[in-house]
């Protein structure tokens, strides 16, 4: 940063200077306008960086519905996500750097074959019920996702544990195969610690985060109160009462943000970002994620068990306009493997995609293809554009000679009838925190959302030999061979990663893009504060 | 029996038929809808295990015919039953709904009726001159606008620019009514700009239509106001279609208003059907479906006792 610029951030940081006045003249001395509003953001900031306790702060979110539940098991949306970030904690979490951080857990080790781990766990920490947080109530959690009649959407992570005990203080997991990367498992938001492990009561929402609720409405809001006794008050939990009102329709949420009635929201449109932006007291807040929007081929369904004709139309998509037109910038473009710059041990030096009509057009002739139409799946519920997506594929598939054909799906049951099942469709996936989750997930011979049908042998292998791996070299090596493998055979065209894009009030201090998911990873309300609190 | 009585049983008779049938009706409907509630509670992320375990919990595994009959005991006994997705009691939740379903209605009835019948008088009475044709494009333009629109419109000018009124219409038991009033004060202005058009067309038409009678001129004859002769002699005589009208306006307001909901975030009626639809939730789904039967059922009962009141020989039948 030249000095220039520095002694405006300056006058931004001490409040002489709006963040438009210091846009506009940054933008003059050659800056771009969103880099300008990053670092108008950054002096603010530092600006505000001592925390305030108080004050009620709003947050604005689409995901919700009335048929919401507390219950951490059955969570799949934003809203009740952050209910759960209010009132419940993990064993650790990801933090925005990719690393671990403690918090029912104080410290964690593993055996030299990474198939036993062991949780030491935190003392003292009251659950809001009054009583002590302890291995045992620990333990009860994870059964209550992981044994036979559990609904939970962490089942899956948990099919590789052989065994839980409770030894003293602490929580030790065997495992049937080694897993380097147990812990990033531990921090899916569904295994929240509750007394007993819910057990009786799965949706009473007595956990040991910084609120309670006050207020339940699902689908409409949902009130929470600071806890005085919450054991990490230093760091966390600023307001005196967190409000969420669900806001499902976008221009609700954007007008709710402009007129002041909430504080943060989520899901900002991309096509409305840039103009709100422009809007004064606040702060559009964009951040590249792990989320990623793709089409996705079954590769054991003619006709796309045949390898030339999937590269013929991974070379015909244009993932540049896909970036510029659906996500207006907002995102960044794929390289047809589901792992990005966002991925702790990500290779970079993994060749990227080019779109090229000549490549697409002679991978289409080699495939030999008998030119009927090539039907692709898609509805709006897919992911955000994903019919325009489509269309934009089509002329650029029909440039190269293929006719790639649109089959528009009602949303109502996208994800049942179509999606896993039909072998060619649009979907989206929210990206993991580790490579290792992303590939067994969904890339594993087992997995049970394998959707494109990805059965290799030797990948299983590579992968299984990557989660034994405590060489972090070594593992980057196995996991860029996986990468490549995929990008040049995989039944995944992934044209663009989407960036969460938010809109922050200016009344908000403590903001920090956090790329584990949208809103500071659903924590803003729970790590933000209110600058005049 | 007085044959106005005989007239209400009758049709309240009637009315509990057809609330039997349209249970029906609903419960096949969501029934031919693809997936179940366990697919669409876990969604994209739906393991085959998961899945077999909430539906045996949610007792989804019993023929269908089975379950409607265990729902309809329930009714019977007053039992509206629990959620299958949050396992809330249906009428604990529905009864906070449907009361603030009835609030925005009720205010958005008691300032368009009126105003529309108003206008449509004050129409008649400059027929063909500019208020006439004033009142008739506006309302029209109003009423062919999408109410989504409106919405945008008004939230941007009022709520951003002026800041007069909020543009989030969240209402709760702890506000007052001046802050109740408040929140709902711009859909309330959506609301009326929708069906004031309708209400609006049929008083003046219907007065037109009475203002050709003999009775007409011989009142203009006698040297009545023209004001007068409206409300005196035509308006009681067009009361019927009017009533009709309204009453048709009445049960929209209740039952068609989820796209208002959704832009205000308000927490009516629409908006909890339409949550619970997505997810197959049956028992809401078949609870929310009667409530807005029997208010169409109800509304259309009222106008046609009061279009019998309204006319002496309907009153006094030989």
């Amino acid at each position: 940063m030249n000095e220039q610029l520095q002694y405006l951030s300056k006058k931004v940081a001490d409040g002489h200077m709006t963040r438009r006045e210091f846009v506009g003249r940054a933008v003059a001395l050659g800056v771009t306008a969103a880099a300008a509003n990053m670092m108008a953001s950054q002096a603010q900031a530092d600006g505000h960086a001592t925390p305030k306790r108080g004050g009620m702060m709003k947050i604005g979110s689409s995901g919700g519905e009335s048929t919401n539940t507390q219950d951490p098991a059955l969570t799949a949306s934003e809203v009740p996500l952050n209910n759960l970030r209010s009132w419940g904690e993990t064993l650790v979490e990801v933090n925005k750097e990719g690393g671990i951080e403690f918090r029912m857990a104080e410290s964690v080790e593993a055996s030299a074959d990474a198939k036993q781990w062991v949780f030491k766990i935190r003392k003292g920490v009251p659950f809001s019920n009054g009583k002590e947080m302890t291995a045992d109530d620990v333990m009860k959690t994870m059964e209550r996702h992981s044994n036979e009649d559990s609904q939970s959407g962490a089942l899956g992570i948990m099919k590789g544990i052989a065994g839980m005990k409770v030894d003293g203080d602490n929580f030790v997991v065997d495992l049937e195969t080694p897993n380097a990367d147990l812990p990033y498992l531990m921090a899916d938001y569904h295994l929240m610690i509750q007394p007993g492990g819910g057990m009786d009561n799965p949706g009473a929402g007595i956990g040991t985060g910084p609120y309670t609720i006050e207020i339940d409405e699902p689908g409409v809001r949902h009130a929470f109160k600071r806890r005085e006794d919450y054991w990490d008050s230093e760091n966390r939990g600023w307001a005196d009462e967190v409000e969420q009102l669900v806001l499902n329709d976008a221009t609700a949420r954007t007008a709710a943000l402009q007129s002041g009635q909430v504080h943060v929201i989520n899901r900002v449109d991309p096509k409305v970002a840039a103009l709100l932006g422009r809007a004064p007291n606040l702060t559009v807040e964009s951040v590249a994620g792990r989320g990623h929007y793709v089409f996705i081929m079954h590769i054991d369904t003619a006709p796309f068990d045949n390898n030339e004709l999937r590269l013929a139309l991974k070379y015909a998509i244009n993932r540049e306009e896909m970036v510029d037109k659906i996500l207006r910038g907002y995102g960044s473009i794929g390289n047809d493997m589901p792992i990005n710059a966002s991925y702790p041990l990500f290779d970079a030096s993994i060749p990227q995609r080019e779109h090229s009509i000549e490549k697409a057009a002679e991978h289409y002739k080699k495939s030999g293809h008998d030119g009927s139409p090539i039907i692709l799946r898609v509805a709006d519920g897919a992911f955000p554009g994903a019919v325009d997506a489509a269309a934009l594929f089509q002329q650029s598939a029909q440039a190269a000679g293929i006719p790639l054909e649109i089959k528009r799906e009602p949303n109502d049951g996208y994800w049942s009838e179509v999606w896993n099942v039909q072998p060619f469709c649009a979907s989206y996936w929210g990206g993991r925190p580790v490579q290792d989750q992303m590939y067994s997930t969904a890339y594993l011979s087992t997995a049970d959302w394998n959707d494109t049908r990805w059965k290799r042998p030797e990948f299983d292998d590579m992968l299984n030999a990557a989660k034994a791996e405590l060489d972090e070299a070594k593992r980057k090596e196995i996991y860029s061979k996986m990468g490549r493998m995929l990008r040049e055979e995989g039944g995944l065209i992934l044209p663009m990663f989407n960036d969460f894009v938010a809109g922050v009030s200016d009344k908000i201090g403590g903001w920090e893009n956090d790329p584990n998911g949208p809103v500071m990873n659903n924590f803003s309300h729970v790590k933000c504060w209110l600058n005049d609190a | 029996m007085h044959p106005i009585l005989k007239l209400v049983a009758q049709r309240l008779a009637l009315g509990i038929l057809l609330l039997f049938a349209a249970s029906i009706l609903i419960f096949g409907g969501t029934m031919m809808l693809p997936g179940d509630v366990a697919q669409q509670i876990l969604g994209q992320s739906a393991t085959p295990q998961a899945l077999e375990n909430l539906r045996a919990e949610l007792g989804l595994n019993e023929p269908p015919v089975s379950r409607y009959f265990s729902w309809l005991g329930g009714i019977l006994q007053g039992d509206l039953g629990t959620a299958l997705t949050n396992g809330r009691d249906i009428a604990e939740s529905l009864s906070g709904r449907l009361k603030n379903t009835l609030f925005l209605a009720f205010w958005a009835a008691v300032i368009s009726v009126p105003l529309a019948i108003f206008l449509g008088l004050l129409a008649v009475r400059y027929k063909d001159r500019w208020p006439d044709k004033l009142i008739s494009g506006v309302t029209l333009t109003t009423i062919s606008i999408p109410e989504f629109m409106i919405g945008y419109v008004l939230i941007y000018w009022i709520s951003i620019q002026l800041g007069w009124f909020s543009s989030v219409a969240i209402i709760n038991d702890s506000m007052s009514l001046g802050q109740k009033l408040n929140a709902i004060a711009i859909p309330v202005m959506v609301l009326t700009l929708v069906v004031l058009a309708h209400m609006m067309r049929m008083t003046r038409a219907a007065i037109l239509n009475v203002m050709q009678s003999a009775y007409i001129e011989t009142a203009e004859l006698k040297g009545m106001g023209m004001l007068k002769i409206i409300s005196k002699h035509a308006f009681p005589n067009a009361i019927a279609p009017i009533v009709n009208v309204v009453m048709i306006n009445l049960a929209y307001l209740v039952v068609g208003v989820v796209v208002v909901e959704v832009v205000f975030a308000y927490p009516g009626m629409g908006q909890y059907l339409v949550d619970h639809v997505t997810k197959r939730d049956v028992p809401v789904v078949q609870a929310c479906g009667l409530i807005f039967a029997a208010v169409y059922i109800c509304l259309n009962l009222i106008a046609d006792i009061v279009s019998i009141l309204a006319n002496p020989r309907l009153r006094h039948p030989k």
